[in-house]
């Protein structure tokens, strides 16, 4: 069993995950990531349109991930948090660039381009968003 | 409601590493222990429901509702299969319920399988991690592990829940795994080997997670009115409830609650007419130590934030208020994810006959049931008495 997938799979996140795009509701003035045709608030009513997030943000809760799933065991200890973007809406994503003990919650954090995961000997090679403090 | 539904027959396997059985020894031994304990034979049967989180990446096996049905020599009796990640046969029970209520069905065999130990290294991490949103959470590096340090952090930051609170569950889980056979672990654990074994998320250790496990479990449903031909003591179903939240625990605006749990809680005291203080005792989905905290306070038992200073208070143990998992829990009874549910509905029927030895809740006439499927994004409560009404 492996957790490679076809290209396309991907291909069609790039956006987001390139450039941290996700969704604006225009009715409900509500954010949420990954993109959404529909407003989770205002379902039909909604006026959803995609936005690019600033990328600041505030560490909401972490952890140091010390078991680490398949594509990622290089990497381990690495932290995960769920960052609260400036906008409003949460995402997941790794901090790097400081000490694991050195994660607080509350503390300024901004996006960065990274390497995500090789996935497998003859894979892809995946990029992303990680986030790091704010210096 | 429209019919009274009845629990008339339970059979459970052993929980933990069974390296000489496989998905259709685990399916038949259950099966097969809760119709003999039903007094029921194969040709009763009109329904199989079981459920099953991951079969296909466990052991390369789908389509397990004609695989109940083969393995139990029961065709062509109908069968379905149900799926919610760690909640697939609370599923099961719910949907079982409803085919008896309805009026459809006379007598369902309910239950749930999981076969987790055929595979090597990390890949069993992968397998559950299909519980969260692969795209969005998965694929950063988040485990399961993960999610609930994510939970007990932001518990620990806004509510002050200790660590040592924390390992309490574990330790007062193991404690009661004793006195059970069915459970993986016979081991008595203290606050300071939790807190000294290795960390895999902080701030949760290795005795913080349940264990990885094969088992099955079921459970034979008829309309209360027919109960009385099988058993002098049947259990009734109370309240059966479904509720479901974000598939990303990122998304919910607290983390500290599950919120699943309390729409479930909600609409089965609803459903059952009883209140927290009515209920004698409660297995709850301690996957995680925090999430048995976190569970104590979402169904009632305590004010939210108040978890950790219950369980250190000593009221949830056998003899306590509220005991909490008498049967050692998924902690310490093991977790074998498709088969948790059906087995927490096994031990509150075994509980409320008085039947569990060395762990009976005295005198217990109503039980709870909570079993959450990922962060929370399917939660299913029951309420099990030995009262119809």
């Amino acid at each position: 069993m492996t957790t490679e997938k076809a290209v396309a799979h991907h291909w069609r996140k790039f956006k987001e995950r390139y450039g941290l795009v996700g969704s604006k509701c225009d009715s409900c003035n509500s954010y949420f990531f990954p993109t959404s045709t529909i407003c989770p608030k205002c379902r039909r009513k909604g006026n959803v349109k995609e936005h690019s997030f600033s990328g600041k943000g505030k560490v909401f809760s972490h952890t140091t991930i010390r078991v680490a799933p398949e594509g990622f065991e290089a990497y381990a200890p690495y932290v995960i948090a769920i960052i609260e973007l400036d906008e409003g809406a949460k995402v997941v994503s790794q901090v790097v660039d400081c000490k694991p003990e050195d994660v607080k919650i509350g503390m300024p954090v901004e996006v960065c381009f990274r390497k995500i995961r090789e996935e497998g000997k003859s894979g892809l090679v995946l990029y992303g968003f990680k986030f790091k403090p704010v210096l | 409601m429209n019919r009274d539904v009845a629990i008339v027959g339970v059979g459970m396997t052993k929980f933990g590493e069974h390296w000489k059985k496989g998905l259709k020894e685990l399916i038949t031994e259950a099966g097969v222990k809760a119709v003999e304990d039903a007094g029921i034979s194969g040709k009763d049967i009109q329904l199989i429901v079981g459920g099953s989180m991951s079969s296909g990446m466990f052991v390369g096996q789908e389509h397990t509702g004609a695989l109940f049905t083969d393995y139990l020599g029961l065709s062509p009796v109908p069968a379905i299969r149900t799926e919610a990640a760690c909640a697939s046969s609370s599923v099961a029970l719910t949907t079982g319920t409803m085919a008896v209520q309805s009026g459809r069905y006379d007598c369902v065999v309910v239950g749930g399988v999981e076969k987790m130990t055929d595979v090597y290294g990390n890949l069993a991490t992968t397998a559950l991690a299909g519980a969260m949103d692969r795209d969005n959470e998965a694929h950063f590096g988040l485990t399961f592990p993960g999610v609930y340090a994510l939970m007990a952090q932001r518990h620990m930051h806004q509510y002050g829940t200790t660590r040592e609170q924390i390992a309490m569950v574990a330790v007062k889980n193991h404690e009661n795994a004793m006195h059970n056979p069915n459970a993986q672990f016979h081991r008595k654990i203290c606050v300071e080997s939790v807190l000294k074994s290795a960390l895999v998320s902080d701030p949760l250790r290795l005795l913080d997670c349940s264990p990885i496990a094969d088992g099955a479990a079921a459970l034979i449903l008829v309309p209360a009115e027919h109960a009385k031909k099988y058993t002098d003591t049947p259990i009734y179903i109370r309240a059966s409830s479904q509720a479901s939240d974000t598939l990303s625990l990122y998304m919910r605006p607290d983390i500290t609650t599950v919120g699943a749990t309390i729409s479930a809680v909600q609409n089965a005291y609803k459903q059952s007419g009883l209140k927290p203080e009515d209920i004698h005792f409660a297995e709850v989905h301690d996957c995680f130590t925090i999430n048995e905290i976190i569970a104590s306070e979402d169904l009632g038992f305590c004010k939210k934030g108040e978890g950790g200073r219950l369980v250190q208070s000593g009221e949830t143990a056998i003899g306590g208020k509220i005991p909490i998992n008498p049967s050692g829990g998924l902690k310490a009874k093991g977790h074998p994810v498709g088969a948790t549910g059906a087995a927490q509905a096994v031990e509150i029927v075994e509980q409320l006959r008085g039947e569990a030895g060395g762990r009976q809740v005295k005198g217990a006439e109503n039980g709870l049931a909570h079993n959450v499927g990922g962060s929370g994004s399917t939660v299913v409560v029951h309420m099990l008495s030995r009262n119809r009404k």
